[in-house]
């Protein structure tokens, strides 16, 4: 009977491979979807680009002076036939994505008149949008800023990163850098979802289901130990997460430069060494095990899978409120304390490998203390197994 | 020859507390309900003990005790010297144990379940083969052995528990009402098997309310009525020369009237 635990792992081995739909639902399915759904949406985001139609900007009385800068932007320039009310009116139904600039009538005279000598107020140009259409208030954008750089230019005292010089670089971060920053915000996020996915359709039917089927009872009267129950069903359904949570990883890797068009930048996914990957293979492997034996808790404590699945919504929003950290806090800021919450220092770990800031000492808390947590978990899950209240309570 | 006692139930209580919703169903104010109430016999080897019972009067809370699937809130029960409360997992070894409740899974065939609850008990490799082969043949699984259970009959799927439930050669075999649900056919080989097993030197305890099983299978009888054990002996002792199901009514009348 010494090997129970291994027991109890292969026949949960035996259920899962055996079980086409479930191989194809929660292992093949995630990385292909997410390799598929995210290259097209980078296809699909670069087609649009290039096809885009160019903005309309329809301007009244253009002045001279900014004509030919003016027409140097990626903009379809209508000077004439205009009917400013009608052209306003337009503009603010949300369909419109235009814009229309109104120039003073003497703008060229006006504004050759120093500042320190003008008796009026500083000539006014209008520029109407619409701020609900993206076109609209991204040509709004570029127009303020160029119009803004013009002005400065006529009394120009100084210039910021003017001179270009062939090599010449001001922003030293490095492309790869700024890939991994990106992909350092949105990787942890992206793969803790995909984890958590893989959790919520594996662990309630390894052991909700059995108790909701009557299987688990047949279990519970042989000599099996509740511990080695409990520690076979959590490795197991681990095994299973972590073939999910790596088939959703390598289709993220292989997609997500894709998404970004990082190809354009020079840089692929192989900006990451063996070493990077090694680690993040350990934190995933960290955070499944704390993730499901926390959610084979919240499976065993309901008794059917579909109140399991509903008993792991709370747990889901607080995942999910975690995994969005990255994008709200800084890494530098955060204690090496914090590096003791469950989940969260998986998250921060991930953020800190994938932006190649690899620190040993949060990485080892994070890996021991997650330990530690499922440990404790799995002890829970044996008294769980242990109680007629939790095991057999209709 | 004194007989040797391999059951011996000593002075079991259990109360199950009431949910809102189970108050209202019974219609009572009750917080706990007494589902056994001090519940003494014994059993002895080589034979077949039956509890009597109506629905609800305890039988199946006593046999999940004796199975330690749950635990007496006082008293205590040995099985072959073993406490149920201070050594559930070594009485858990001793014991075959099948009810309704307890299902197998239907994703796998009754060869695989089989061998992974041989597994489960420890049997050597050839031990279990032989023994598999020998319960198959018995119970005509061989044909189906290799369809996964979600196929089988409901027949085909009690006797896969019944030999799943046996695997382990147990002395003490613990059967909650073992014929329920089953076709004639099948309900006539598991008790003919029963009778071999009883023969066999196998003590068994089985619960059921039809009087015709107690009457062809049991060599003692326990009335349990209300959670209490009201009359408990062989049958020539109960029935008093009359016929089991009339004497079980006039105890019942007895008890009930008597609460009343």
């Amino acid at each position: 009977m010494k090997n129970n635990t291994w027991n109890i792992i292969k026949k949960e081995c035996s259920r899962f491979f055996g079980d086409r739909t479930m191989v194809i639902t929660t292992i093949i399915m995630p990385g292909l979807l997410i390799y598929l759904i995210y290259s097209m949406m980078g296809d699909f985001f670069m087609k649009q680009k290039e096809n885009a139609a160019p903005t309309k900007v329809y301007v009244e009385n253009l002045s001279d002076s900014l004509k030919p800068l003016l027409s140097t932007l990626p903009f379809e320039m209508i000077t004439e036939n205009l009917n400013g009310e009608n052209l306003k009116s337009d503009l603010s139904k949300k369909e419109q994505d235009y814009i229309y600039m109104v120039f003073p009538d003497d703008f060229d005279s006006l504004v050759s008149i120093s500042p320190s000598e003008r008796t009026e107020l500083a000539p006014n140009v209008q520029i109407y949008y619409n701020s609900t259409s993206d076109k609209s208030k991204e040509a709004y954008n570029v127009l303020s800023e160029v119009l803004g750089q013009w002005e400065d230019s006529n009394y120009n005292l100084f210039d910021i990163n003017k001179i270009e010089k062939e090599g010449q670089v001001y922003d030293l971060a490095s492309t790869e850098d700024v890939v991994r920053g990106l992909f350092s915000e949105l990787i942890p996020f992206l793969l803790l979802m995909m984890i958590f996915s893989g959790c919520m359709s594996i662990v309630p039917t390894s052991i909700a289901g059995e108790k909701e089927r009557g299987t688990l009872a047949t279990l519970l009267v042989t000599p099996l130990k509740r511990s080695e129950l409990a520690l076979g069903k959590v490795l197991s359904v681990t095994f299973f997460t972590v073939l999910s949570g790596l088939s959703a990883f390598l289709g993220m890797m292989l997609s997500l430069p894709k998404l970004i068009h990082a190809d354009e930048m020079g840089v692929d996914a192989a900006i990451y060494t063996t070493n990077d990957y090694v680690a993040l293979l350990v934190i995933i492997l960290c955070t499944v095990i704390i993730l499901t034996s926390a959610a084979s808790i919240i499976s065993a404590k309901a008794n059917s899978i579909k109140a399991a699945s509903s008993l792991m919504l709370p747990f889901m929003l607080v995942i999910l409120f975690i995994g969005l950290t990255p994008m709200m806090l800084e890494t530098s800021d955060s204690s090496i304390a914090l590096f003791l919450i469950p989940v969260y220092n998986s998250v921060q770990s991930m953020t800190q490998i994938l932006g190649h800031e690899i620190n040993i000492i949060p990485i080892i808390l994070t890996v021991v203390s997650n330990f530690l947590y499922s440990v404790l978990c799995i002890w829970i899950l044996t008294k769980m197994f242990n109680s007629e209240r939790v095991m057999f309570s209709k | 020859m004194e007989q040797e006692q391999l059951i011996c139930v000593e002075g079991v209580t259990k109360t199950f507390r009431l949910s809102r919703k189970q108050q209202k169903s019974e219609n009572t104010l009750k917080k706990e309900i007494v589902a056994v109430n001090n519940l003494s016999f014994t059993a002895n080897r080589g034979e077949i003990f039956g509890l009597l019972g109506p629905n609800g009067a305890g039988k199946t809370t006593t046999l999940r005790m004796l199975a330690t699937l749950i635990a007496p809130d006082s008293g205590d029960a040995f099985i072959d010297g073993l406490s149920v409360v201070n050594t559930p997992e070594k009485v858990r070894a001793k014991i075959g144990f099948l009810t309704s409740e307890l299902k197998l899974e239907d994703f796998f065939t009754p060869n695989y379940i089989y061998d992974f609850f041989s597994n489960l008990y420890g049997i050597d490799k050839e031990v279990a083969m032989a023994r598999k082969k020998a319960l198959f043949e018995r119970f005509g699984i061989q044909k189906f052995a290799e369809v996964k259970i979600a196929n089988l009959s409901t027949g085909m799927k009690q006797k896969s528990s019944l030999v799943v439930s046996l695997v382990h050669d147990p002395d003490i075999i613990i059967f909650d009402e073992p014929t329920n649900g089953l076709d004639v056919l099948t309900a006539r080989t598991v008790t003919d098997y029963l009778q071999e097993l009883r023969d066999a030197g196998k003590t068994i305890i089985l619960s059921t309310h039809i009087f015709s099983l107690v009457e062809k299978l049991c060599d003692r009888v326990g009335i349990i009525i209300n959670g209490q054990m009201t009359n408990c002996g062989t049958l020539a002792e109960i029935c008093d020369g009359k016929s089991l199901e009339d004497r079980f009514f006039e105890i019942y009348k007895e008890k009930i009237g008597g609460q009343e």
